[in-house]
C-alpha cells in the first residue's frame, strides 16, 4: 500500500428495538420510544471494525464516521472515536426531517462527495427499519459499485479490494476496484472495545450544537444542508417518495390460549375444530 | 405499459419459490388493477423457464440471457432492470427479499427515484388521501412490520413509479394456474444495455450449498424440541407431519442433540417461518426460538410443563405428554378426514 486511504463509515444511532422489554411498553401495549436506549446500530459497529482493521495494517489510513440524525447522534461519533476512528461528521438539519431511505441516501451521498473517500463502509441494515437500502442507494448516487453483506475484507491495496460475502447458503469472494461502497454483515468480526487512551483524548469532543465553546481538534464537524450542496427539494420529506399512510402498534398481550389436556375428548375436539376452520384437511 | 413486473430469481437453473409466490400475488394485484402481469428473467440458459412463468400468469417474460449473467452481480443486473423499467414504465415492481433482491432493488429504486418498501408482509390495492387533500386511486399498500416488529406500517408511494416492494420467501402463497396463460418473450438486447464498466466487480470464488430441506414455504410445520427425547422418538414428529402434509421443524436444542438436521432449526439462528399452523412439541419457548415462529397464524403447543413459556404465545396449549398426545392427534385426524 503506498497511498494513504480515506475510509468513511456510515453509522446510525437507533433505538434498541431488540430489547423492547416490559418497561418499554406502555400500559396500552404500545412502544414507549423514550424508554428505549439509543445505540450505535450493531452492524455499523461491524463496519467500523473492518475499517479499523485496515487502519491497523496500513498506518496513515484515516477513518471518518458519518452520521445523519438529531444533535444527540453525536454520541455515536464519540463512541467511534473512543474505539479508534480519526474523526466524525454529524449531518443535522431540520430540512432532513422526515427522510425515507432515498432522501437519507441523497443527503449522505452529498456529504460523502465532500469527504471524497476511497472506501465507504456501511452496516448491512439498521435495526429500526431493517431495510438494508441506504448502503446500495448511496452507492448508486455516487455512481460507484457496491458489495453487500461483507463478512471480511481479505485484502486491500491502492486500487483494489478483495471481500468475502455472506449469502443465504454460502459465501462468495469478490474483487472490485476502488472507490467502492461495502455493506458489512453481522457475521463479520465484532467491534473492538473502547480504548482507554482514546477515551481520555476524546471525552470532551463536542459538536457546536452540544457546546459552542469547544473549538479546535475537539470539535466534531457538524454540517447542515447548506454545507453539502445539492437540491433542497431532494432532502427530507419532499425528497421522499414513500409516505407512511398508517401505523398500527402491535399490542403486546399474552394471547389467551385455550388450555387443553391430553384427554381423548380434548384432542378430538381440537382436531375437529381445525377441520372446521380449514386450518387442516 | 403500466403493468406489474416481478423480478424472477433463479437458483441452479430453477425458479426460486419466492418469485413464484410474488407472481401469484402479482396476478391477483393485476386483476384488481386490470393490467397485465409480467416477469423479468435474467441469467444464462434460462429461456426454458418461461413456460413455468406463463403457468403463474406472466403474460410477457422480459428475458436477458447472456453467459456473463450466469451469476448475480449488482451492476449488470441493475443496468438491465433500470433500462427495462424506463422503457416499460411498470406501475408496480416486486422483488424477493433475498440477498439478491435486497441488493438489487434499492439500487434500482435510487436510479429511478422511486420509493421502495422492504420486507412487506402484505400487499393490497387501495386509495389514499394526503394531509393536503390530494387523492390517489389504486395505490399499492405496502404493509410491513417496523421498529423491530413492534409496529405495523402501511406505506404508499403516490407520485413515483414503479411502486417497489420486496417480500420474504414464504410470506405469500404460491399457486400455479390450472391453465397457463398464453405468454410471449421479449428478448432484451443486452449488448445495447451493458457496458464494460458494469463488470468491474468479479466473482473469484463461490461456495453455495444446495438447499436440501425447505421448511420455510410449508403451510403447516410440526416442530420438535429437546423434550422429544431422542432421534428415534422424533419419528413421532415425522409421523404427525406426514398425516398433516407438514414439514418438520426443530429447536436448537433438538438440533444440537443431533435429533435432526440444522436446516430444520427455527429461530434467531435458524429460519423464520410464518405458516398457517405451527405445532410446537416438547419445546420450552425461549425468545430466540419464538422469534422465528411467533408470526405463525395459529400456534398449538404441546408441553407437559404448564408453565412453559411456549404456552403463552399459543392459541391452543395442550398440557400433556407428547408421547401420549401425538398418537391421539394422528388417530383423531384419521377419523375426521374420512
Ligand atoms: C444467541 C442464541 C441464539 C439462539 N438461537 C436459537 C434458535 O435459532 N432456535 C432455537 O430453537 N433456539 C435458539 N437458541 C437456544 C434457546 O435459547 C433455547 O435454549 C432452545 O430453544 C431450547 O430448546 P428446547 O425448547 O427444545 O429445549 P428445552 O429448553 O430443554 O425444553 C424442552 C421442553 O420439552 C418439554 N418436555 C419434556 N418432555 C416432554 C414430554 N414428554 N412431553 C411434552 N413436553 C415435554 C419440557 O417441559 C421443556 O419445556 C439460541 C440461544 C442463543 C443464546
Ligand atoms: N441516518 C444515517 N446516518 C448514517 N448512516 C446511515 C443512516 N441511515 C442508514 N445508514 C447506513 O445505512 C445502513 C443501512 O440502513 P437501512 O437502510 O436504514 O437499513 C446502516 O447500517 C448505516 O450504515
Amino acid at each position: 500500500m503506498t497511498k494513504k486511504l480515506k475510509i468513511v463509515v456510515l453509522a446510525k444511532q437507533v433505538p434498541d428495538t431488540r430489547n423492547v422489554g416490559k418497561n418499554a411498553m406502555t400500559p396500552e401495549g404500545t412502544v414507549n420510544r423514550a424508554a428505549l436506549p439509543a445505540i450505535f446500530n450493531p452492524e455499523d459497529m461491524n463496519a467500523l471494525e473492518q475499517a479499523l482493521r485496515i487502519k491497523d495494517k496500513n498506518p496513515g489510513t484515516e477513518v471518518i464516521l458519518l452520521t445523519m440524525g438529531p444533535a444527540r447522534a453525536a454520541e455515536i461519533i464519540r463512541e467511534g472515536l473512543f474505539r479508534g476512528a480519526d474523526g466524525g461528521v454529524l449531518l443535522s438539519d431540520r430540512k432532513f426531517a422526515g427522510s425515507d431511505t432515498l432522501a437519507t441516501s441523497y443527503a449522505l451521498s452529498q456529504a460523502v462527495k465532500k469527504l471524497n473517500p476511497d472506501l465507504i463502509l456501511a452496516g448491512r441494515q439498521a435495526i429500526d427499519g431493517d431495510t438494508a437500502q441506504v448502503g446500495p442507494q448511496v452507492a448508486e448516487k455516487l455512481n460507484m459499485p457496491q458489495v453487500t453483506y461483507a463478512e471480511q475484507i481479505l485484502e486491500i491495496n491502492d486500487n483494489n479490494i478483495v471481500i468475502r460475502r455472506r449469502l443465504e447458503r454460502g459465501i462468495e469472494v469478490v474483487t472490485s476496484p476502488l472507490p467502492l461502497l461495502v455493506t458489512v454483515h453481522a457475521t463479520a468480526a465484532p467491534c473492538r472495545p473502547r480504548n482507554a487512551k482514546f477515551l481520555m483524548k476524546y471525552k470532551s469532543a463536542r459538536t457546536v450544537t452540544e457546546d459552542s465553546t469547544v473549538s479546535g481538534p475537539m470539535q466534531i464537524t457538524e454540517w447542515g444542508a447548506a454545507n453539502i450542496g445539492g437540491d433542497d427539494q431532494s432532502f427530507g420529506l419532499s425528497g421522499s417518495p414513500t409516505k407512511v399512510k398508517k401505523v398500527e402498534n402491535i399490542v403486546f398481550q399474552a394471547k389467551e390460549a385455550k388450555r387443553l389436556t391430553s384427554s381423548d375428548a380434548d384432542i378430538d375436539s381440537l382436531i375437529s375444530e381445525l377441520f372446521t376452520n380449514h386450518t387442516i384437511g | 405499459m403500466n403493468n406489474i413486473i416481478v423480478f424472477c430469481e433463479t437458483d441452479n437453473g430453477k425458479l426460486c419459490d419466492v418469485s413464484l409466490e410474488l407472481l401469484t400475488k402479482g396476478r391477483a394485484l393485476a386483476q384488481t388493477l386490470k393490467c397485465d402481469l409480467e416477469a423479468l428473467l435474467i441469467g444464462f440458459n434460462v429461456e426454458n423457464l418461461a413456460k413455468e412463468l406463463y403457468s403463474y400468469g406472466a403474460k410477457k417474460v422480459h428475458l436477458a440471457d447472456n453467459p456473463k449473467l450466469e451469476f448475480f452481480r449488482t451492476l449488470p443486473y441493475a443496468a438491465i432492470t433500470i433500462a427495462l423499467f424506463k422503457e416499460e414504465k411498470p406501475q408496480i415492481a416486486l422483488f424477493g427479499a433475498t440477498s439478491i433482491g435486497r441488493d438489487l432493488a434499492p439500487r434500482v429504486s435510487s436510479a429511478l427515484h422511486s420509493g421502495l418498501t422492504a420486507d412487506c408482509t402484505s400487499l393490497e390495492i387501495g386509495d389514499h388521501q394526503d394531509a393536503k387533500g390530494n387523492k390517489w386511486e389504486n395505490l399499492l399498500y405496502q404493509i410491513r412490520p417496523a421498529f423491530g416488529g413492534n409496529i405495523i406500517a402501511t406505506i404508499v408511494n403516490p407520485e413515483h413509479r414503479p411502486q417497489m416492494a420486496t417480500v420474504r420467501e414464504g410470506v405469500m402463497k404460491k399457486e400455479p394456474l390450472a391453465q397457463p396463460v398464453e405468454g410471449c418473450i421479449n428478448r432484451i438486447d443486452t449488448s445495447k444495455v451493458l457496458m464494460d464498466t458494469d463488470f468491474v466487480v468479479s466473482i473469484i470464488e463461490r461456495q453455495i450449498e444446495e438447499k436440501k430441506i425447505d421448511i420455510k414455504s410449508s403451510q403447516i410445520i410440526v416442530a420438535g424440541g429437546y423434550g422429544v427425547g431422542s432421534k428415534e422418538n422424533f419419528k413421532l414428529i415425522f409421523d404427525l407431519a406426514k398425516v398433516l402434509g407438514a414439514e418438520v421443524g426443530a429447536s436448537r436444542a433438538a438440533v444440537d442433540a443431533g435429533f435432526v438436521e440444522h436446516e430444520r432449526q427455527v429461530g434467531q439462528t435458524g429460519v423464520t417461518v410464518r405458516p398457517k399452523l405451527f405445532i410446537s412439541v416438547g419445546i420450552s419457548g425461549q425468545i430466540q426460538h419464538t422469534a422465528g415462529m411467533d408470526q405463525s397464524s395459529m400456534i398449538i403447543s404441546i408441553n407437559s410443563d404448564p408453565d412453559a413459556p411456549i404456552h403463552q404465545i399459543a392459541d391452543y396449549a395442550i398440557i400433556g405428554d407428547l408421547n401420549e398426545v401425538i398418537p391421539k392427534m394422528i388417530a383423531s385426524y384419521k377419523k375426521h378426514s374420512k
